[in-house]
């Protein structure tokens, strides 16, 4: 037989249904270098469960997706009248309508527990610098497509929240406005953006996630993972067999701890979805059960909890291409992570405690500001969601600086420069009348700067580090 | 400039004029806890026939079909064809005979469908909502409402509840704070005993619940069965899991 491969290494091609396949598709192989012979190291914890978990929640979204694109019509005049459709007339609608819905908002729950366990340990710093970058492409088309989903049910949040955050647009110079109505295709929000909307949402936008998931899997198999001792377990191969001692194949060992993690989830999901599908108002909004009128502005227009962080962002400067600038650099500054942190430890475990406090307090943060972000928009809101927000930044200041042989001198100019900027913030957004709660919410990120850049000085073993161990351990 | 002096001074007119009718909205007392329950059929239907005979004059369910009302509330089809007044075929949806463009006239602005009003506002909202009402002979109503503060509706319980007098207290040192609810003063006693005409507002706001989202019993019971397979696939998996790593060396 004419036995013919793509690779030296082919797999044999055997008998039956199988060899058949082989010797016109590289099963086996396939399987063997990507699943049953990728070698994962041996003491992945609790936070490694949410890649699978993600593209468990992914698969569902497309599924549901497309039931409910069976029966939703992207009508201005319709699209509401259907989703009720959906949940009355079809069947099983209301539970593929409450899965996509849930799904949604656990898809960014296990996104962002997904991403902190990279920071966390580090996964994003060399060789995984691409697979951290094509992560954060998933994570921003992710936020275009539940940005863009949630235009579709018609409601009043539904409408308000486009209009606002199209109108975002607006803000970037000379083309701002004409870009607004690009985007929209229309001068408001109209049948014309509903239309692109679902388009970009149902077509679009899921095509560019699932490639980008897919090169995202496989940088991730080209560099091998990361675990929480940030130990490369390709530096200690077996002799006789040339695979990492510290490794396990990711099946049957990975698959079978997935799984478990999987009905660990789905247990929480089915919860949610037959118990309280609209989470009190944090998966699905309350004024979304009002049709959209263009007529009447909800008094409070904010995001679903997701975006709250950012729109806290957003809101924090009286001004609003300060804002925007603000809410573009606090997505595209993650991006730049692992050239901001490129200190050579990787895990946080043989971090310096400075460290280990900043990137706890780093989502601390990030939370804090999904609260303010869903505080009605009051002016002691607004300058305490600044305060917050400059310490979401002050965390990559603080990231690049320890990273970088963080000497007295150092630190002292890191400080000095991080204090010319707040002065300069209050400067330019002083208002005499509210003197008093400027001067309280600046002293958050002046508390910030001067516990992680100024107490390292005077007690300098807050800034070293644990020696790494040779090889992984397990816990 | 001299449009711009123009165009304050009436304003200024107005705001004086109109400061009676402007006054800001008063303070409302906490919304009261709905009696809730959508097992209960017997309140549902009670709530649904109450619903058809003080509501559904100017409020749709134009979302809800006669026919899955006749199923969830085990209405046969005599006792449905009571409640159906304008339609005669069960597949109809729940709808009214109110022209938008009159009510619009009549109100001001057309009464919301209510299909899923309790989704939005909540079971308490609705039924403290429903009891809030008193007298305000500077609405064109004559009554107000104290949680929706100069709602275009009418009371439609009027003559159940009967007719009242709110007492307000200013808060601030001087009375110049907003507007405290003390205390209602009936001036006319309704037709109904009190716990009698709640359990009635409290039998609609069931409804209305019930209405908002039919499928809410079918998803409790079904929730049940699929947590009681998925404990159980977890606990396979991890005993799965347990056996197939004893051979990992820690």
């Amino acid at each position: 037989m004419n036995e013919r491969s793509l690779s030296s290494e082919a797999a044999p091609t055997g008998g039956g249904l199988l060899g058949w396949i082989n010797a016109r598709f590289p099963l086996t192989q396939l399987w063997r270098s990507q699943v049953s012979e990728y070698y994962a190291p041996k003491n992945f914890n609790f936070w490694y469960f949410f890649g699978s978990l993600a593209l468990l929640v992914l698969v569902n979204q497309i599924v549901t997706g497309i039931f409910l694109a069976m029966s939703y019509q992207p009508n201005v005049h319709e699209a509401f009248a259907s989703v009720q459709y959906i949940m009355r007339d079809v069947h099983w609608g209301w539970l593929i309508r409450y899965m996509h819905t849930t799904g949604a908002s656990l898809f960014f729950v296990v996104v962002y527990l997904h991403m902190f366990r990279g920071l966390m340990y580090g996964s994003y710093k060399k060789p995984r610098e691409l697979l951290w970058i094509l992560g954060m492409l998933v994570y921003v088309c992710l936020m275009a497509e539940a940005f863009m989903g949630y235009l579709l049910p018609w409601g009043q949040m539904s409408y308000w929240g486009a209009e606002v955050i199209t109108s975002l647009f607006g803000a970037i110079p000379w083309v701002g406005s004409s870009l607004v109505i690009w985007i929209r295709g229309d001068f408001g929000v109209t049948q014309a953006t509903l239309d692109r909307f679902f388009a970009l949402h149902v077509i679009a936008i899921p095509l560019l996630l699932l490639i980008l998931v897919l090169m995202h899997l496989i940088a991730l198999h080209q560099v091998g993972s990361n675990n929480p001792d940030g130990v490369e377990i390709h530096d200690h191969l077996d002799p006789k067999t040339g695979k990492p001692v510290d490794g396990i194949p990711f099946h049957p060992y990975y698959t079978v701890k997935d799984l478990f993690g999987v009905g660990v989830f789905l247990i929480i999901a089915a919860i949610i979805v037959f118990y309280a599908p609209s989470g009190g108002g944090l998966f699905i909004d309350p004024s979304n059960y009002q049709p959209a009128n263009f007529m009447q502005t909800p008094p409070d227009i904010h995001p679903l909890w997701f975006f709250t962080p950012y729109y806290a962002i957003l809101r924090s400067f009286p001004n609003k291409q300060f804002g925007v600038a603000s809410l573009a650099l606090s997505v595209l500054i993650l991006f730049g992570l692992p050239w901001i942190d490129c200190h050579p430890v990787r895990s946080i475990r043989y971090r310096s405690w400075a460290y280990k406090a900043a990137v706890v307090l780093f989502a601390f943060t990030f939370i804090t500001l999904g609260f303010i972000g869903e505080a009605p928009a009051t002016l002691f809101w607004q300058r305490m969601g600044s305060g917050v927000a400059l310490v979401y930044f002050l965390f990559f200041v603080v990231a690049w600086t320890y990273a970088r042989r963080p000497t007295p001198r150092r630190l002292l100019l890191t400080l000095a420069a991080v204090l010319a900027v707040v002065g300069f913030l209050i400067w330019r957004f002083y208002l005499p009348s509210i003197a008093g709660l400027i001067w309280r919410t600046s002293l958050v990120p002046i508390v910030y700067a001067l516990l992680f850049l100024l107490v390292p000085v005077f007690v300098p073993g807050l800034l070293r580090d644990r020696p790494v161990p040779d090889r992984v351990r397990m816990r | 400039m001299m449009r711009t002096t123009l165009f304050r001074t009436l304003a200024a007119v107005v705001a004086l004029g109109a400061a009676p009718l402007l006054e800001a909205a008063p303070i409302p007392p906490p919304l009261m806890h709905a009696p809730v329950n959508v097992a209960d059929t017997a309140s549902l239907q009670r709530g649904a026939r109450d619903f058809m005979n003080y509501c559904m004059g100017c409020h749709e369910l134009k979302y809800e079909r006669w026919s899955r009302l006749g199923r969830d509330l085990k209405l046969g089809p005599r006792a449905l064809r009571r409640l159906m007044f304008l339609q005669t075929k069960p597949y109809q949806m729940i709808t009214n005979a109110m022209p938008k463009a009159e009510a619009i006239k009549f109100f001001g602005e057309a009464p919301p469908d209510l299909s899923v009003v309790a989704s939005e506002k909540g079971a308490d909202w609705i039924y403290t909502y429903l009891q809030s009402f008193y007298l305000d002979p500077s609405r064109p109503t004559g009554v107000n409402n104290l949680v929706f503060y100069n709602v275009a509706m009418p009371d439609p319980f009027w003559h159940m509840q009967g007719l009242r007098r709110a007492v307000f207290r200013r808060t601030g040192a001087h009375g110049t704070g907003a507007r405290r609810f003390v205390r209602y003063v009936t001036v006319v006693p309704g037709s109904m005993p009190p716990a009698a005409f709640h359990r009635r507002v409290g039998n609609i706001t069931n409804f209305l619940v019930y209405v908002a989202n039919p499928d809410r019993l079918k998803a409790m019971a079904l929730g049940i069965r699929v947590l009681v397979f998925l404990v159980l696939f977890t606990l396979f998996a991890y005993l799965l899991k347990r056996e197939v790593w004893k051979d990992v060396h820690h």
